[in-house]
């Protein structure tokens, strides 16, 4: 079972979390003090322990990691890969295969490179929804839903083209507001400077 | 600033979607947390309108602040109407958003039970898909049952899309409601072998969860996940079914055997490594299941080794790390294949990559052995100096300790050695694993008598050169090591050179700065130091030298007295008085040192760290009983004193005073000081100590900090590199004298001090430097040797444990919702509908009696079956009446058949027949109204027979004591004699013998007989629950070895368990209660418990044991399948001929009947033998016809009707449970098949 997928940038920010399982702090649950502000809190922990951990390892070590604290046990492991600005966690547990994650990172990561055409940074940033959607194409409820690349780009176009011919989020009176709204505010993207983000997807390897 | 205005006003007007939401957030950067509560405000602005579009936005905006690590539980209702939207778009955001923050505690998700099951049942796939995947994050024990049902129709939706998420989210299912396992399981077995790959992969993905936490339940699909590995190219399945097989080869060792091959040529085919690392696991798993009793596989282990070897040596991290994994695992079986590669892993202990570092450091731990532990914890050493991280460096402390301490020090050849490792790792800074050290130093100490002079001599060290040690106490954890040293040194006091240099070293005012727990030890062994520092004077008569003593510690006392601590004051007030005595004392001149003394006399023994576990409960204790109904709120837990060592080494912790809580010591103090005050003789504290009671610990004591930039050499300490020349020296040595030495003499020195098992044979021939005697752990009495791995109550997959192979009960069905309740079926339809699925006829009672709890649990169910069982008792009734004429009939045929005069068959069997019509003809209205049948009328009847029935299981108890005499005496040569009692025995011709003892299983050392005639007996009143039955196993010593610490376990299944004693685990083994010298034999009974009784049952097994001979003690196991007969439920029970008939004209008996051909023995040996076997009572015999009876012990009625003639013999049998009597029939068969 995958217990989460946390993908972060180099600064910690989280870009997408996913929790497969809620993770509590022990001594809580056991008193039944758990609100959704400590389940929310707790989260916010492990992302910051998760990029503590991973953050401080050089590029050429291994891609697992054991002992984060928070997600705890033996059985845990930590399986990462870090692409330019962007790590990608996935946190498993023994039942996964290893090498399998790692491959299985490098399918979600180059689906959403086709995607989003060259995706970089700023693609999930401002389109959280969207990679959601993906991933729920790609692992669903902690366990690997679909690894064959086209499949799952296929299921994710159709389902966008559903949404388009229903009008989008911003259906008719949003778009009309657009207009409006892009009247030539100094606020697109291209003007935030952040270098350059985009994620080099390296060729695949074997599998 | 117009513009902006401008766009502030719009933007409060149109809404801000995601992407401005974001952007605003990163525009405002320095006040964040501002920006985004207004950002929430708007959103609950736009929450309130009635535009689903505009929630739908705010519900996407909320989901993104949720990431950000936003509390929106707030809004979980709006969610849910975002989700029951039309639109799919919508609907998309309020799943993922739901999905996102929805868990069990969230109330609302109660409300979304039937949208959700709306969605599932969308003609749109992706709305039924969008909802699968929400539901597989938020789904709820309540959900789950809501909606299993639904969910399994999707498994065969058309579209593979919703397949594959309809197979997946079944496991999340069967977490959350464990009942959905067997009623969904056949689909998703079926779902194994879908045309669709992700589909198929998602059902193995499934079952691999599923079976690594039961692999037992799911042994029986080896043989597809087989054929599907040979066939399927899908590397994910592939993985996952090798993962599979892996955790299923320990069960089945047949399994491991068959899978090695292709797993062989997976590995040496498979470009992709992921699948030949996951092929090497397996094959690891497949030889550590085969190790014992099987030929070595030492090709596949080499192949492994190599194999992994190339993946360590791979310049891929990746590879290297779970080549050193994998080569773990190996290690623990095959440790001389491992450790030929010691160069290599040595190697990556250098490596730069902490991971790698770590995975190498646990495989050290395997690869130690007494020749080159010294070596390398050398390394170690080495490694720890240069460690410049914490963390990595208290791993490697840890690990040098456990590498050395494994399996009872068993590498340890020099003690002294490895105490001054300790020493030395003390030097470490900033540890915070000062307590392993102090526990291990207290561990040897204890443990080996022979050190414990050296041990001493280094702990006095330690503590003359204490303040090296306590550079920064608040944040030093090595300090610790301090309360071992002033331990030993106290305890072992006999052995110091200067008791009293050391005495005054514990007692410097700088003691009072270390932590309290420490100060208290110092102070209690200060008190032990000063008796042996007494005696010594008084041996040599220095009375001045003793008075010297005591009024050094008259004088240092009062310091701990004042202390803050309450355990340090009240262990100095009162070793204080207690010396103030005693100086009283010697200046009369009295000698006290021998009763100063005694108040330290005795030795210590370590207590094994499950003792306290092990200790049986007395009988009528009550541990959950309250003896105080318990206060409404407890006092505040959080000031409770850190006791470090009372919990974590209960072994060596002399457990002196009671836990006492805060408010008792508070109330004892001020009893105390009461006390103080009013007693004359007491010195009252000054002022200025009083104030420390106040203070609020030692903080406000001000701690100069020592700066060394030398590294700390603690003057006089050997260093343990020394011991290494030394070692080599006198391995040299002793390797010449070894030669004129005989070797026997040496091992069975050894075998006394060590545990049996002993390290791999290339070592035996190091001997420790001195001969060290390590104390075994105490445990309680009656104590039961066992290992419970006690498994987390709370995993949710305990639950799922559930025996897959057992047909469906009618009870098991899923809850499928309608509309009404099926009151407003019509009576005939429903008696259709009854009749339709044929297992409810064969429902045991056991599954009804299940029935009615669950009916009890969901009242709204019980109440629709109580209007069902109103029906059918009117259905009964009419059907009652016209029973009565076939009931007269039958008692007329009775009548004919009940004088045991007659003498033709013919007359016999038309009685039976008649019997056999009548109850058939009464077996068709009792397949419709099933319910009523369990109720009053049969239980009243039931009872009433119980009643005798017990009576005469009593009588038959006994005699069946007598007979189990008999057998054991005779081995088998037990004649029917007594089994035929109660029919007409006629001394025709004698009986054959007849063995009642079969054999279990045998290897070289041991033979195992298993009695088939078990004792069975029942608790009375407690038919239905749960049923015992004794199995009497004879063990016998075939080897000219002397067998001991037999251990007889066996593998529950979910019918029939190994009664344990209590407190024993569920799969802790129990002790044969005997040892067997060579050739002798000996019978132990086992209590099982079963459930249900009409299926035969076979239970895996295994005895381990120790063989012991003159040369050398092995542990051996033997492995058995018990076989637990249906025939081994009946008790023989007599029954007379009126009480026979009337049971057959009951007509609740169904029957079935038997033919054997070729059967040439005479009749009363036929009957011996059923009786005999199958433990069945004659009720009467008429010629080559005979009826015959027996009960099951859960109160099933068995009846017979035996016919020969002409080497045929027919069996008509009626019983009320067919399933038990088809079960009985096959094993009569099986009998005589045999002859």
């Amino acid at each position: 079972m995958i217990k989460a997928i946390l993908i972060f940038n180099n600064h910690g920010k989280p870009r997408l979390i996913r929790f497969y399982q809620y993770f509590l702090n022990m001594q809580l649950q056991i008193k039944h003090l758990c609100t959704n502000k400590m389940a929310e809190d707790m989260q916010q922990q492990i992302i910051r322990e998760t990029f503590h951990l991973v953050s401080k390892r050089d590029d050429n070590v291994c891609n697992f990691l054991e002992g984060g604290s928070l997600i705890g046990g033996s059985d845990y492991k930590l399986i990462y890969r870090h692409y330019a600005t962007l790590y990608f966690v996935f946190c498993v547990d023994s039942s996964e295969s290893e090498l399998g994650i790692l491959d299985l990172i490098q399918v979600f990561v180059e689906t959403l490179d086709k995607c989003f055409e060259n995706v970089c940074e700023l693609d999930l940033i401002f389109h959280m929804d969207k990679v959601h959607y993906i991933l729920q194409e790609v692992v669903m409820g902690g366990m690997v839903l679909e690894t064959n690349m086209n499949e799952i780009v296929a299921q994710v176009e159709l389902q966008n083209r559903m949404e388009k011919s229903e009008g989008g989020l911003s259906g008719a009176p949003a778009r009309a507001v657009s207009a409006v709204k892009n009247m030539n505010l100094p606020e697109i993207p291209r003007n935030i400077n952040i270098g350059d983000i985009n994620i080099k997807v390296p060729s695949l390897s074997p599998f | 600033m117009a513009l902006k205005i401008v766009k502030g006003s719009i933007d409060r007007m149109f809404d801000k979607n995601l992407q401005d939401l974001v952007r605003g957030i990163r525009n405002h950067k320095e006040d964040e947390a501002k920006y985004i509560s207004t950002c929430i405000d708007e959103i609950k602005q736009e929450l309130k309108q009635d535009n689903i579009a505009v929630k739908a936005n705010a519900v996407c905006k909320l989901t993104y602040l949720q990431m950000l690590g936003y509390d929106v539980s707030w809004a979980a209702f709006n969610i849910v109407e975002v989700m029951s939207s039309s639109k799919f778009t919508y609907k998309r955001i309020g799943y993922l958003a739901a999905s996102q923050c929805f868990h069990e505690g969230t109330d609302v998700i109660m409300l979304t039970t039937n949208q959700i099951r709306k969605d599932l049942s969308s003609p749109n796939q992706y709305d039924t898909g969008v909802a699968l995947t929400g539901l597989s994050c938020f789904v709820t024990p309540d959900l789950a049952r809501d909606l299993a049902n639904d969910i399994m129709t999707l498994m065969s939706h058309t579209k593979p899309y919703i397949r594959k998420k309809a197979v997946l989210i079944m496991y999340k299912v069967f977490l959350k409601y464990p009942e959905s396992l067997r009623p969904a399981f056949p689909r998703l077995k079926e779902k194994l072998e879908d045309p669709d790959p992700g589909v198929q992969s998602a059902a193995v993905n499934v079952i691999c969860e599923l079976a690594r936490r039961n692999p037992k339940n799911y042994l029986s699909l080896a043989p597809l996940f087989f054929k599907l590995m040979t066939s399927s190219t899908n590397n994910w399945v592939l993985i996952k079914i090798i993962k599979l097989f892996g955790a299923l080869t320990p069960l089945e060792p047949r399994l491991g055997k068959k899978l090695i091959e292709p797993l062989t040529n997976l590995i040496h085919s498979t470009s992709a490594m992921s699948l030949l690392y996951e092929c090497v696991n397996t094959v690891i798993a497949v030889l550590i299941s085969l190790s014992s009793g099987m030929p070595n596989h030492s090709a596949s282990i080499q192949l492994c080794v190599q194999k992994l070897r190339i993946l360590i040596e791979d310049s891929d991290q990746n590879l290297k790390y779970l080549g050193l994994l994998a080569m773990s695992k190996i290690l623990k079986t095959h440790p001389k294949s491992v450790q030929s590669h010691k160069d290599l892993i040595l190697q990556c202990l250098d490596d730069k990559d902490e991971s790698i570092r770590l995975r190498a450091l646990d495989l050290l731990y395997g690869m130690v052995s007494k020749k080159n532990l010294m070596e390398i914890v050398k390394k170690l050493m080495l490694h720890v100096d240069k460690a410049e991280g914490t963390t990595y460096r208290d791993e490697l402390l840890t690990k040098i300790i456990d590498i050395c301490s494994q399996s009872n020090y068993q590498y340890i050849t020099n003690f002294e050695w490895y105490i001054s490792i300790l020493v030395e790792l003390t030097r470490l800074e900033g540890t915070r694993h000062g307590h392993l050290i102090a526990s291990q130093m207290l561990d040897v100490a204890i443990r080996v008598k022979a050190i414990r002079g050296f041990a001493v001599a280094q702990m006095a060290t330690l503590l003359d050169n204490a303040h090296l040690l306590t550079g920064n106490t608040q944040r030093n954890g090595i300090c610790e090591v301090l309360y071992a040293a002033a331990w030993i040194c106290g305890e072992f006091s006999e052995h110091l050179e200067d008791p009293m240099q050391t005495l005054e070293a514990m007692l410097r005012p700088k003691v009072a700065t270390l932590p309290g727990h420490i100060q208290a030890v110092y102070v209690q062994n200060a008190a032990k130091l000063f008796a042996t520092v007494l005696q010594k004077h008084e041996g040599e008569t220095d009375s001045q030298a003793a008075q010297e003593t005591s009024q050094l510690l008259i004088d240092r006392l009062p310091l701990f007295v004042q202390s803050a601590n309450l355990e340090v004051q009240e262990r100095a007030s009162c070793i204080l008085q207690l010396v103030k005595y005693i100086q009283k004392l010697q200046q009369k001149n009295v000698e006290v040192a021998e009763e100063v003394t005694a108040l330290f006399a005795g030795e210590l023994n370590p207590v094994a760290p499950k003792a306290q576990k092990k200790v049986p409960i007395p009988e009528g204790l009550d541990l959950d009983a309250w003896i105080n109904e318990p206060p409404s709120e407890s006092e505040s837990e959080d000031e409770k004193p850190k006791v470090v060592f009372a919990k974590e080494e209960p072994k060596h912790y002399r457990s002196r005073h009671t836990e006492v809580d805060e408010k008792e010591l508070a109330r004892r103090r001020e009893v105390r000081k009461q006390e103080q005050a009013n007693n004359p003789f007491y010195i009252k504290a000054s002022p200025s100590s009083q104030k420390v009671y106040d203070a609020p610990g030692v903080e406000h004591i001000p701690v100069v900090q020592i700066d060394l930039s030398v590294p700390l050499k603690v003057p006089g300490m050997p260093m343990s590199d020394q011991y290494l020349k030394l070692e080599e020296e006198r391995r040299q040595k002793e390797k010449a004298e070894r030669k004129k030495k005989e070797k026997k003499k040496k091992r069975e020195k050894r075998g006394k001090g060590r545990k049996a098992d002993s390290g791999p044979e290339s070592e035996e021939d190091i001997t420790p430097a001195h001969q060290v005697d390590i104390v075994t752990e105490e445990m309680p009495e009656n104590a039961l040797p066992s290992d419970d791995d006690d498994k987390d109550p709370n995993d949710p997959h305990k639950a799922l444990d559930i025996d897959l192979d057992k047909p469906l009960a009618d009870s098991e069905k899923l809850p499928v919702r309608t509309h009404r309740p099926e009151v407003l079926k019509s009576p005939a339809e429903d008696r259709d509908s009854k009749s339709v699925p044929q297992e409810t006829k064969k429902k045991s009672s056991k599954e009804k009696k299940e029935k009615k709890k669950d009916k009890e649990k969901d009242r709204k169910r019980s109440k629709e079956e109580k209007k069902k069982k109103k029906k059918h008792k009117e259905v009964e009734e009419e059907l009652l009446e016209s029973q009565p004429e076939e009931a007269v009939q039958s008692e007329e045929t009775k009548e004919a058949a009940a004088p045991p005069t007659s003498t033709s068959a013919e007359e016999v069997t038309a009685p039976s027949s008649a019997a056999a019509v009548d109850t058939s003809s009464a077996a068709a209205p009792e397949s419709e109204p099933d319910e009523p049948k369990d109720t009053e009328p049969e239980d009243t009847k039931s009872s009433k027979h119980k009643k005798k029935k017990q009576k005469k299981e009593k009588e038959e108890k006994e005699k069946k004591k007598k007979k189990r005499h008999h057998h054991h005496h005779h081995h088998g040569d037990a004649g029917g004699e007594d089994s035929v009692q109660n029919g007409t025995v006629e001394e025709e011709e004698p009986l054959p013998p007849m063995s009642n003892y079969s054999l279990l299983a045998e290897n070289s050392y041991i033979k195992m007989m298993k009695e088939d005639a078990e004792q069975v007996y029942d608790i009375q009143g407690n038919h239905q629950d749960e049923s015992k039955v004794v199995v009497s196993v004879i063990f016998e010593n075939k080897s000219d070895s002397f067998l001991k610490s037999m251990e007889f376990n066996v593998l529950d299944s979910l019918n029939s368990k190994l009664q344990r004693p209590e407190g024993a685990g569920p799969h802790d083994g129990l002790t044969v209660p005997f040892q067997l010298p060579p050739g002798v034999s000996n019978e132990a009974r086992f209590v099982f418990s079963v459930q249900s009784i009409v299926m035969p049952q076979k239970l895996k097994g295994t005895l381990t044991f120790i063989v012991k001979s003159d040369e050398s003690s092995t542990h051996e196991k033997l492995d058995f399948k018990l076989h637990f007969t249906c025939t081994s439920y009946l008790i023989t029970t007599p029954c007379y001929s009126d009480a026979y008939a009337k049971l057959l004209e009951s007509g609740d008996l169904k029957g079935s009947s038997l033919r054997l051909e070729g059967i040439n023995m005479p009749f009363h040996h036929l009957l011996a033998r059923i009786c005999f076997h199958h433990h069945f009572s004659v009720v009467e015999r008429i010629d080559s016809c005979a009826s015959m009876y027996s009960r099951s012990i859960q109160g099933h009625h068995v009846c017979l009707l035996v016919k020969t003639s002409d080497q045929t013999v027919s069996i008509d049998a009626k019983c009320d449970e067919p399933s038990l009597l088809g079960n009985v029939l096959d094993e009569i068969k099986q009998t005589f098949s045999k002859c």
